[in-house]
């Protein structure tokens, strides 16, 4: 393959991979420091892709979408930790996957009510409607780029809120022990509540950022779940810096797969994940769970 | 004496920067009762793991009747025959007394796979299971939930399924753990019972008891071994008394 | 066992083989789909209620089955015959069974939900998007197999009552074999690992071994009901794997009650009944499914027949010696 296909390739594999991070890492870090198995994941990233979609087309602007988007997103998480995801905390992991299974069903069959169940399309900014050209034939678009670009910067402030800030040594401590995190006096509640609300905008992020670039259509949600189950199997319950190895190791497995192995590559990244725990049964990386 | 049934050298536990059990040597032979002490922390616990299978060491070698085994696991350990309790009761909760000594005596019974066979009326294992509750004195509670009985029963529960399994080597971490006089004072009765054709390590914290009973006491602080003989040998030892200053041993 | 119980059975058990001869082709249809349900939600009790292991890719091993009956027709038309098909198809979710349970089993709890989840989509994969049977379209299974032994026509599949019938001998069958199995010491070991893992390997249990069996027994009677389920519906296609079949049959069995099998059967028919109830009132039916699901969950956490309670009253009643 020439150069300028393969650096096309590189270039889908990192967007692929940095958008699973988003929505894997709040995946992890509910799982690990809450506990709870959330299948109804997947509905956010569905949720935030038609929201952009409805608030792009009543503001006119995909920049304004995504600032009222992630807004609602943070306030909608805060509400369903608050009202419904509470009472999980002390189920098993059984209950917790039907009952959130069944949250999967109410979220889709809302939003078929809401907005129908048609196929959308987000329009591209004009600012970032360009391509740049590669080599002589062969050109890149523009927005491609700034979805990568634009989750590289949620990234890297959802680590120096975990790394930097007060709240992010709560939420780490949490992670590792909730008694003792308790004991000392922090609002573990509150923690709890917060984690959720990251791990909804993130998710909803994800789907709002990249709409544009895919479309909008019923049943998104539920690919993308699996793929991150996948990823935060192989980097670790709980590991944040794990989701991102295994995010980006999936996207370039499953880009390439697609060109190499157009039949197979459904299956590629699931076979990786059998190779994975052959090797190492917990992950790549170790994560002491809550 | 005859060569040791357990056996550890120079036996090691890191976790990470902590050093739990730091080169542990340790004989366990036929008719004896080896009791160990130390403070907490001293990594007993600790070590019955290593020895039970539970935990990998770092480094060091566990050998049963002078082999060296490599790549351990509990369920390895017990069908060579070693048998351990645990600290804080590890029982089927929803099971009566007799129906946790069964299972526990069903362990070890070959032909796992005639699934046509009722466990219910084996008579291999409700035999061993009877005989087990006996041992211990709880055969009028064979009935009750393990959840029902009261804490002094349910760590004789906890021996009575060790029994169950028919071991040569009992690993039992601080059984008299929140029982009153009467109730050590049977189970000591009971140790010194068991101790014929069996080698016993006896992890405790009752002074009395252990001076009681054992033939061989080893005293561990800060994860490695400070004296280790029979049982006068140790009390008048000076890092002993050094380490356990004002304590009456 | 509760006083009631055997007579509620024996009661469901004459309304069963009564029903052909009181009601219409279309309950006779319903009720032997719900039984090949039920043989398949007892197979995921096996592993949930007995054993402690939440499987989420159990669909796969019910699909393999059913895609194994078409694909062992030598040409479209053909009918095969059902005592060569059948332990073939068996045969096959056995082995994929075998296979992915060696790799899942080395996880544990949440890992493990989601390692079988991922697996089972992997073979959803190459059923949906491969050229094998059809793709994602399917394939049509033309011809029901045959059940001639010899010369002699023993039952035709094609017929509505016979099938029927066929499926009620099934659904005794595998709860009777069930229930033999959880009566012997693997059975009992199998509760004991849920109940305590640690303590099964400390008294020298090979846990793994135990789980690895489970998981290949609970495979094939799952490709039982999926080979039985393909040959009622004439078709097959990739949702039969997918992981919405998984979560349908896990509800059954947390609906009905887990770890006494008969929690299984009734979960099956509350839940089928359920939605046949609900796709008849709204377009949007799924949106009272998803309340069904959070509401049953919610209020009923032992399921409709008491499930760990039943199963716990009755082996204090039960003593050995």
């Amino acid at each position: 393959m020439d150069i300028q296909v393969f650096l096309i390739q590189v270039l889908n594999s990192v967007q692929y991979g940095l958008l699973l991070f988003l929505v894997a890492s709040g995946l992890t870090l509910i799982f690990g420091i809450m506990g709870v198995i959330n299948l109804a994941h997947g509905s956010f990233y569905m949720l935030g892709a038609y929201a952009a979609f409805v608030l792009s087309s009543l503001t006119g602007s995909l920049f304004w979408a995504l600032v009222l988007g992630t807004v609602l997103a943070v306030a909608f998480g805060y509400l369903l930790e608050w009202a419904f995801f509470s009472f999980l905390y002390r189920r098993d992991h059984l209950q917790q996957v039907l009952l959130t299974y069944g949250l999967i069903l109410v979220f889709e069959e809302l939003r078929s009510i809401a907005v129908g169940d048609d196929v959308h399309g987000v329009p591209v900014p004009a600012a970032l409607s360009a391509s740049i050209p590669l080599g002589s034939t062969m050109s890149y678009p523009i927005y491609n780029l700034f979805i990568s670009a634009a989750c590289l910067v949620v990234g890297a402030l959802l680590f120096l809120l975990l790394r930097r800030t007060r709240l992010g040594m709560m939420i780490r401590a949490g992670a590792s022990n909730r008694e003792v995190t308790r004991s000392l006096g922090i609002d573990i509640n509150f923690v709890f509540r917060v984690v959720f609300a990251l791990g909804v905008a993130l998710a909803a992020f994800a789907g709002m950022v990249n709409a544009p670039a895919s479309s909008v259509y019923p049943g998104m949600g539920n690919q993308v779940l699996i793929v991150c189950f996948v990823v935060v199997v192989i980097g670790g319950i709980g590991s944040v810096s794990g989701a991102l190895v295994a995010a980006l190791l999936i996207g370039f497995i499953d880009t390439f797969g697609k060109v190499f192995l157009p039949d197979y590559s459904g299956m590629l990244v699931y076979l990786l994940m059998a190779v994975i725990l052959v090797w190492r049964p917990e992950g790549l990386f170790r994560q002491r769970a809550a | 004496m005859a060569e040791a049934l357990l056996a550890a050298k120079e036996l090691t536990r890191r976790f990470g920067g902590l050093v739990a059990v730091d080169r542990v040597s340790l004989d366990l032979h036929r008719g004896e009762i080896h009791a160990l002490i130390g403070t907490n922390g001293a990594g007993k616990s600790t070590l019955i793991n290593l020895l039970a299978g539970e935990l990998a060491a770092s480094s060091g070698t566990i050998s049963f009747r002078g082999e060296a085994l490599a790549r351990l696991r509990p369920e390895r350990m017990a069908r060579l025959g070693v048998g351990r309790t645990f600290q804080r009761s590890n029982v089927f909760a929803e099971l009566s007394a007799f129906e946790n000594c069964r299972l526990a005596a069903q362990a070890r019974l070959p032909r796992a796979w005639a699934v046509h066979e009722s466990a219910q009326r084996c008579e291999t294992s409700n035999t061993a299971a009877a005989r087990a509750l006996d041992t211990v004195g709880l055969s009028p509670r064979g009935r009750a939930a393990a959840s029902e009985l009261s804490h002094g029963e349910r760590r004789g529960l906890e021996i009575a399924m060790c029994l169950a399994t028919d071991p040569h080597v009992l690993l039992l971490d601080e059984p008299l753990a929140g029982m009153g006089t009467e109730e050590s004072r049977q189970v000591l009765g009971l140790l010194r019972s068991l101790r014929d054709g069996r080698a016993i390590l006896l992890v405790e914290h009752d002074m009395d008891a252990v001076f009681a009973v054992a033939d061989v006491i080893t005293v561990m602080a800060d994860g490695s071994v400070l004296a280790s003989g029979p049982p006068e040998r140790v009390r008048n030892d000076q890092a002993v008394r050094a380490a356990y200053l004002g304590e009456t041993i | 066992m509760s006083k009631a119980r055997p007579g509620l059975l024996l009661l469901a058990l004459f309304a069963l083989v009564a029903l052909p001869a009181l009601t219409g082709k279309f309950y006779v249809e319903l009720v032997a789909k719900i039984m090949i349900m039920a043989v398949f939600a007892m197979s995921l009790d096996l592993l949930v209620g007995v054993t402690g292991l939440v499987s989420l890719g159990h669909a796969a091993f019910f699909g393999l089955s059913g895609y194994m009956l078409v694909l062992a027709a030598p040409d479209k038309y053909a009918a095969v015959s059902l005592w060569t098909s059948l332990p073939l198809a068996v045969a096959a979710s056995a082995l994929l069974a075998l296979v992915i349970g060696a790799l899942a089993l080395r996880t544990r709890g949440v890992y493990f939900i989601m390692v079988t989840l991922a697996f089972s989509q992997m073979v959803y994969f190459v059923f949906h998007d491969t050229r094998v049977a059809g793709g994602s379209d399917g394939t049509y299974l033309y011809t029901k197999p045959q059940t001639n032994i010899g010369s002699w026509a023993t039952f035709d599949l094609a017929n509505s009552t016979h099938f029927y019938y066929a499926m009620l001998v099934l659904l005794i069958l595998s709860l009777a074999f069930l229930r033999i199995l959880l009566a012997s010491r693997f059975g009992h070991a199998l509760r004991g690992i849920r109940s305590n893992e640690q303590r099964m390997r400390a008294l020298g249990f090979n846990t793994y071994a135990y789980k690895l069996a489970a998981f290949t027994i609970a495979g094939a009677i799952a490709g039982l009901a999926g080979y039985f389920s393909a040959v009622q519906f004439g078709f097959v296609n990739p949702e039969m794997l997918s992981w919405h079949q998984s979560a349908n049959v896990l509800l059954m069995v947390i609906l009905g009650g887990m770890g006494n099998l008969i929690g299984a059967i009734v979960g099956a028919f509350a839940l089928v009944l359920t939605q046949d109830l609900f796709s008849s009132l709204t377009k949007h039916w799924l949106l009272l499914m998803g309340g069904f699901v959070i509401a049953a969950v919610m209020l009923l956490p032992h399921g409709l027949t008491g499930g760990g309670l039943a199963w716990r009253n009755r082996l204090r009643g039960a003593r050995g010696g």
